[in-house]
């Protein structure tokens, strides 16, 4: 009885001490979002108090300023075309390689999975003029070729260590049934990598949206802008506009905040896989 | 079964696009790089014309802000490495427990790690500026009411807790899988023999999460070697350059100075010592691990 009272005392001071951490944490969106609802006078007399009146005058302005609903879109294409074209580009290549593992497919993987040190910083001055010249520049999809390109490593890397594991006894069975070479990839491999497939979008999506210094350098013209670069353009113009600065911020953070609440399980699900075998 | 035309096909098919968005976007670029860091070339105009190691030179000898940089980044790897893998695994510990909150808890602690480094910045920016500043006229609290981001000292510890508040989550949920896995009887065999708390985390629990502390330590470190949008966002390197990475002086030197070859010399520079950092830190980690 004395053994369990202690236990649970102990208990109850964490729990105590991790709902104060969590406030900590919290208190940075308890600033932006309270603020947000202010007029630039009363924010600037008081931060931290609640805001008088819930107006969304503020936001209604961020809106039409950093034509929100197009940025989103922008953002919305370049991860979503990214996405498909990474899973296809390097589950097929990861495939094949594990199932052909002569010298030439394993110096290959070696070259990819050694190219992952290569920080981006390295490569961006090259990049830009490389891109000027195949005409990549300022296009939506020319920003999506580049993530082709940066992705490709870790994601066929993740695919390989996942291929390994599927037994070929299913594959065989297809082939004697008379499968094509493409139809047992995409009916019979593709779906059993399912899992990996969840992990590897999942990575890229958060990379991918939160991105900056990419989309930075190879757009310039408003009309492609992302959500990282309106909000950056947009902190250039209004610099000390606090009232307006903390509606946009809220807008550009809240929908990876929402897919982050829906999508957390497998987010940190897929963190835990992809970090035990990198 | 495939004869052989047709399974040269196959193979092109299959891996052909990966292999040309990798060379195209990576390879090609990365060599690139090496030729122009021996080049003087100001991006615009065609001429680009071979110098030699005059850049090398010029950045080993005549530039004190390419190594100011150097120093404010390596001073910023290692305390953020530190104080991001000593929060992420205490938050860990904390949430292998069985409290009832864990779940919720284990989301606020994430939270902050989805959003981008230059939404975190400017966010930042609004709670050091103003946010402190009216705690700390309400508390009096001497803490709150330092210059922050207006002063080198302190710009520099305003970057870290930034660093440390979006970087303990993803941290602590990588501990959290390696504390797991420990096995439960061989912690209840050393309570029984007498150990404390603190000697069986030590002689047990440390050297057993040694492969995620590998994990976790590499990946603190890339992300402290190329800081770039928090900065961009939070200090813009200031004040007085004093928070400048290498990859924002990079930046500058290519995209703001318009000196490409050597801004590139810099990048390969920065290259090897990325590359070198790397392979050091997980040669010796990996060395200390311990099977279980």
């Amino acid at each position: 009885m004395d053994a369990y009272r202690k236990y649970s005392a102990r208990l109850f001071s964490l729990e105590a001490l991790g709902v104060l951490i969590a406030l900590v944490f919290l208190v940075p969106f308890y600033f932006v979002l309270t603020n947000s609802f202010k007029s630039f006078a009363e924010l600037s007399q008081n931060t931290m108090s609640l805001p008088k009146a819930f107006s969304f005058h503020n936001y209604e302005e961020v809106w039409k300023i950093m034509k929100f609903p197009k940025v989103f879109l922008n953002s919305l294409i370049i991860t979503v075309a990214s996405n498909v074209g990474l899973v296809v580009i390097s589950a097929m290549a990861a495939y094949r390689m594990v199932r052909n593992n002569n010298w030439v497919n394993k110096v290959l993987f070696l070259l990819f999975v050694s190219a992952m040190i290569i920080p981006f910083e390295s490569i961006m001055i090259p990049l830009v003029k490389l891109a000027g010249m195949i005409g990549l520049l300022n296009e939506t999809w020319g920003v999506v070729v580049c993530y082709f390109g940066f992705g490709v490593s870790l994601n066929l890397f993740l695919y390989h260590g996942f291929v390994k594991s599927i037994p070929l006894e299913v594959e065989e069975a297809a082939i004697v049934d008379g499968c094509s070479v493409f139809g047992l990839f995409w009916r019979i491999v593709f779906p059993l990598l399912k899992p990996i497939t969840v992990t590897i979008v999942l990575l890229n999506s958060l990379w991918i949206w939160n991105d900056f210094l990419l989309p930075l350098l190879i757009i310039s013209g408003p009309e492609t802008r992302t959500i990282p670069l309106a909000t950056y353009s947009f902190f250039g113009q209004y610099t000390k506009q606090w009232d307006l600065a903390l509606a946009a911020l809220t807008l550009g953070v809240l929908p990876i905040i929402l897919f982050f609440l829906g999508m957390q399980k497998h987010i940190i699900e897929g963190i835990t896989a992809g970090s035990v075998k990198g | 079964m495939e004869n052989a035309r047709a399974k040269r096909f196959h193979h092109l098919l299959f891996i052909g696009p990966a292999v040309v968005f990798f060379a195209l976007i990576v390879v090609i670029p990365f060599f690139m790089s090496l030729y122009y860091s021996f080049t003087e070339w100001n991006g615009v105009s065609t001429t680009v014309t071979w110098i030699g190691i005059e850049n090398y030179k010029k950045i080993l000898f005549h530039d004190p802000d390419y190594y100011k940089a150097f120093m404010f980044t390596f001073r910023y790897a290692i305390v953020s490495v530190v104080l991001t893998n000593v929060v992420g695994f205490l938050l860990a510990l904390l949430l292998t427990q069985a409290l009832k909150l864990r779940n919720v808890l284990r989301t606020i602690f994430f939270m902050p790690n989805v959003i981008g480094g230059l939404l975190l910045g400017f966010i930042w920016s609004f709670i050091f500026v103003k946010g402190f500043a009216t705690i700390g006229e309400k508390t009096g609290i001497p803490f709150f009411n330092l210059p922050w981001l207006g002063d080198a000292p302190t710009a520099f510890w305003g970057v870290i807790i930034v660093t440390v508040w979006k970087g303990a989550g993803y941290i602590m949920v990588i501990y959290i899988a390696g504390l797991s896995n420990v096995p439960k009887d061989m912690l209840e065999a050393a309570r029984i023999d007498g150990a404390s708390r603190l000697q069986s985390l030590r002689r047990i629990t440390l050297p057993l999460i040694m492969p995620s502390i590998t994990v976790c330590l590499f990946l603190t470190l890339s992300w402290g070697f190329k800081v770039f949008d928090l900065i961009m966002s939070l200090t813009k390197g200031g004040p007085f350059n004093s928070t400048e990475s290498v990859s924002l002086n990079i930046y500058q030197e290519a995209f703001r100075n318009n000196a490409l070859g050597l801004g590139s010399a810099k990048a390969v520079i920065f290259f090897l010592i990325v590359a070198l950092i790397t392979v050091i830190q997980v040669s010796v980690t990996k060395k200390r691990e311990v099977e279980s």
